[in-house]
């Protein structure tokens, strides 16, 4: 069984752990270890893992992170530049938060009085803050994944927005897995926007291609009432790396999130996302592309919860896979008996161009209130010939007229982002992907 | 010469069912030659074939266009080598937008001829001043490729494609329908002026109203897969007079 190991380091470095890191993380520990314990990694047979074997990938022996080690990153750091964009930047390399919250580029935060840094220094210093929110809305008690980040989070990225306070520029965090042996990476991220405030935070994941990489990462994001927040993530790792791990967020009254996820490169993703609309005229756009290509694997399972009347959800996922690409997306919509007023719009459209590339969707929609405007759709196809033909007859070559037509396809999801330079930029990267001009780190200048 | 078609036959390869039972043809440069002839006789198949689309199978016969054998080439080496084909249907292409689908389109044309690919200025001087010989309104080039496009819009926008490539034949397949009164003598006008000693176009259409404004030198009737009848200007007049149903005669039906 691949979960005893993480049982034994868990039974023998307990000690070690609990004094590494904050009352406020030890304090669901334990609780959280029983239910890992108890439920071992989620296997095949359930339901919502039919796609994604994971305990496979905590087979090789990667041991855990205990000692809150920083793997000191040499020369220049991972810097993504999106030209046309200034960000606060942050950095977590592996499970450890890598930036000195005291240089001058952050004083701006500081006078708006929003907290942030890494998770276990604001636990140390804010306790009661933390406290409030930490493992209050990602399941732990229910979902073995979570458990296991629980038992394991020390560290993260955390930061806090206090009322009615605007953040102009967008937040960047990004996760780089470096190491010179194989690693595990288990951070544990949590972003809190009180009422009225609002922000936006770009995260990009990244993994250096020599080292087999698996990075189990989970963030909590509470949006207070009438705040408004987005989150776009893209994933542009080595193949050899594995992610896993979600983004859970929860919504008061009147908020607004516009949430998406880009994967540009990845050998292996299992991202799952829930969005708890959990009071009335809450709104939220989820968002997704997804590319793969030779053995990729992208697995997205959605959850949008409308536990309140009156709120709207809007779901767009694409993929395109090609070769022996292996797309999954579960989207899951469940309207509360008392949800009246509810919109949900769900769409998943996705493009095998290989016939080997596969692709499973499933939308769940699961409706108990009557008043409630819910459509979804879904479609697994082709390039469309005829659009094919009409740009081959304008001398188009079939290479570039694909990739236009691809192109073209994701269009209307990137336009959703909230961003324009970010779109602008992520429109040029999803191109140099389809090219296949850059394999990975397609944005970070260390590694051109 | 510029296009020679000798005994073409093609099936459509889902149902393998034949359409064009030996086609014969010749066209030289400076000609306009018109393709008239009732619905489903194989206009449309015609041009697609000799554009190159996947759905159809030349079963026999040759090609020559340009003194290159036609059928070999992919279609976008046949558009490279000045073959234009305006769609009887215009595809909507969502998400392409006119500019990047005709800067694409000019600058493998140009690669194909050893040309640089022209600059963001030349560019976009040269789609204004080909959207004027169609008097295509400018805000259609910063839309998505026929997306939303009337149908007498998607007709202009097909030639002010062909003004742009500058084919040395030109297939307009039904240009005209859809097309209001001012329209047709405007998208007729702009076929006019890129007409010259050294290309050619091929007119498919059902009405005389277009010949009156391009006019042609030869007028065939295809039937059933067949050219069956060959004659000058003076035949379409005929045809819109008396309808098909002397030439099935003619032919012993
Ligand atoms: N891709 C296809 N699949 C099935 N049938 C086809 C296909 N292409 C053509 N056909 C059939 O072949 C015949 C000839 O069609 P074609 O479009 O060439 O006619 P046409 O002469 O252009 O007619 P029209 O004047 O109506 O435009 C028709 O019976 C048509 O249904
Ligand atoms: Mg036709």
């Amino acid at each position: 069984m691949v979960e005893q190991t993480y049982k034994d380091i868990y039974n023998k470095f307990h000690d070690e752990l609990l004094g590494n890191s904050p009352e406020v993380l030890n304090s669901v520990r334990e609780e959280a270890f029983e239910v890992f314990e108890r439920m071992g990694f989620p296997t095949m047979d359930q339901e919502r893992y039919r796609r994604s074997n994971i305990p496979s990938l905590f087979e090789p022996e990667y041991g855990v992170n205990i000692k809150h080690l920083m793997v000191p990153i040499n020369g220049q750091p991972f810097r993504c530049e999106v030209p046309g964009l200034h960000t606060y930047t942050f950095y977590v390399v592996n499970d450890v938060f890598a930036s000195d919250v005291n240089k001058e580029e952050y004083n701006a935060l500081k006078e708006k009085g929003v907290i942030f840094g890494s998770l276990k220094t604001i636990a140390e210093e804010h306790p009661e803050l933390v406290k409030k929110y930490y493992a209050k809305i990602a399941p732990h008690k229910s979902e073995a994944v979570i458990a296991f980040n629980t038992t394991f989070a020390q560290d993260g990225f955390f930061v806090y927005v206090p009322k009615n306070v605007t953040i102009e520029k967008p937040i960047q965090l990004i996760n780089v897995m470096h190491a010179d042996f194989d690693f595990l990476a288990n951070s544990r991220n949590l972003i809190i926007l009180d009422e009225g405030a609002e922000a936006k935070v770009i995260v990009c994941d990244h993994s250096e291609k020599d080292r087999k990489f698996l990075s189990n990462r989970v963030t909590e994001i509470y949006i207070g009432k009438n705040a408004r927040y987005s989150h776009h993530k893209m994933v542009d790792s080595a193949r050899a790396t594995t992610s896993i791990g979600g983004v859970y967020i929860k919504q008061m009254e009147g908020s607004t999130s516009n949430i998406s996820d880009i994967v540009l490169n990845a050998g292996f993703v299992r991202n799952d996302v829930h969005i708890d609309l959990a009071e009335k005229y809450a709104e939220t756009t989820l968002c997704g592309v997804c590319i793969g290509d030779e053995h990729d694997h992208i697995d997205n399972d959605t959850f949008i919860e409308h536990s309140a009347s009156n709120c709207k959800s809007t779901e767009l996922f694409k993929y395109i896979l090609d070769d022996c690409a292996v797309g999954s997306f579960a989207g899951r919509i469940l309207v509360d008996q008392d949800s009246q007023k509810t919109e949900a719009y769900q769409s998943n459209k996705n493009i095998c161009s290989s016939t080997h590339a596969k692709m499973y969707t499933k939308p769940q929609l699961v409706i108990y209130a009557d008043d409630v405007k819910c459509s979804h759709g879904a479609t697994v196809g082709q390039i469309d010939d005829g659009a094919l033909f009409y740009l081959r007859s304008r001398g188009i070559s079939e290479k570039e007229a694909k990739m236009l037509l691809k192109l073209a396809f994701t269009n209307d999801i990137i336009e959703k982002i909230d961003i324009e330079a970010l779109r602008n930029r992520i429109k040029v990267l999803v191109e140099k992907r389809f090219r296949g001009e850059q394999h990975r780190c397609t944005i970070c200048n260390s590694c051109k | 010469m510029l296009l020679e078609i000798k005994d073409l036959h093609a099936i459509i390869k889902s149902n393998g069912k034949e359409i064009l039972k030996g086609i014969n043809l010749t066209v030289n440069s400076g000609e306009v030659h018109a393709i008239m002839g009732p619905n489903g006789s194989g206009k449309s198949t015609l041009s697609s074939v000799l554009a190159g689309h996947p759905a159809y199978e030349v079963t026999g016969g040759e090609v020559i266009f340009n003194g290159k054998n036609l059928l070999e080439l992919s279609p976008e080496d046949r558009s490279h080598e000045g073959l234009f084909l305006s769609f009887q249907y215009p595809v909507e292409i969502p998400g392409v937008s006119m500019t990047n689908f005709m800067r694409a389109a000019v600058n493998e044309h140009r690669a194909y001829k050893g040309e640089e690919a022209l600059s963001a200025s030349e560019f976009l001087k040269l789609m204004k001043s080909r959207s004027e010989y169609v008097e295509l309104d400018s805000k259609l080039a910063g839309r998505a490729v026929n997306e939303g496009f009337s149908g007498g819009e998607k007709k202009r926008n097909e030639i002010f494609q062909m003004a742009m490539l500058e084919p040395k034949l030109s297939i307009l397949d039904e240009t005209d329908s859809g097309l209001d009164i001012d329209a047709l003598r405007i998208v007729a006008g702009g076929v006019n002026k890129l007409k010259n000693a050294d290309n050619a176009s091929i007119v498919i259409t059902h009405y005389q109203r277009l010949l009156d404004y391009i006019v042609p030198d030869f007028v065939h009737i295809l039937y059933k897969g067949k050219i069956v009848k060959t004659a000058g200007k003076e035949l379409a007049l005929e045809l819109e007079e008396k309808g098909y149903d002397w030439i099935k005669k003619e032919l012993g039906e």
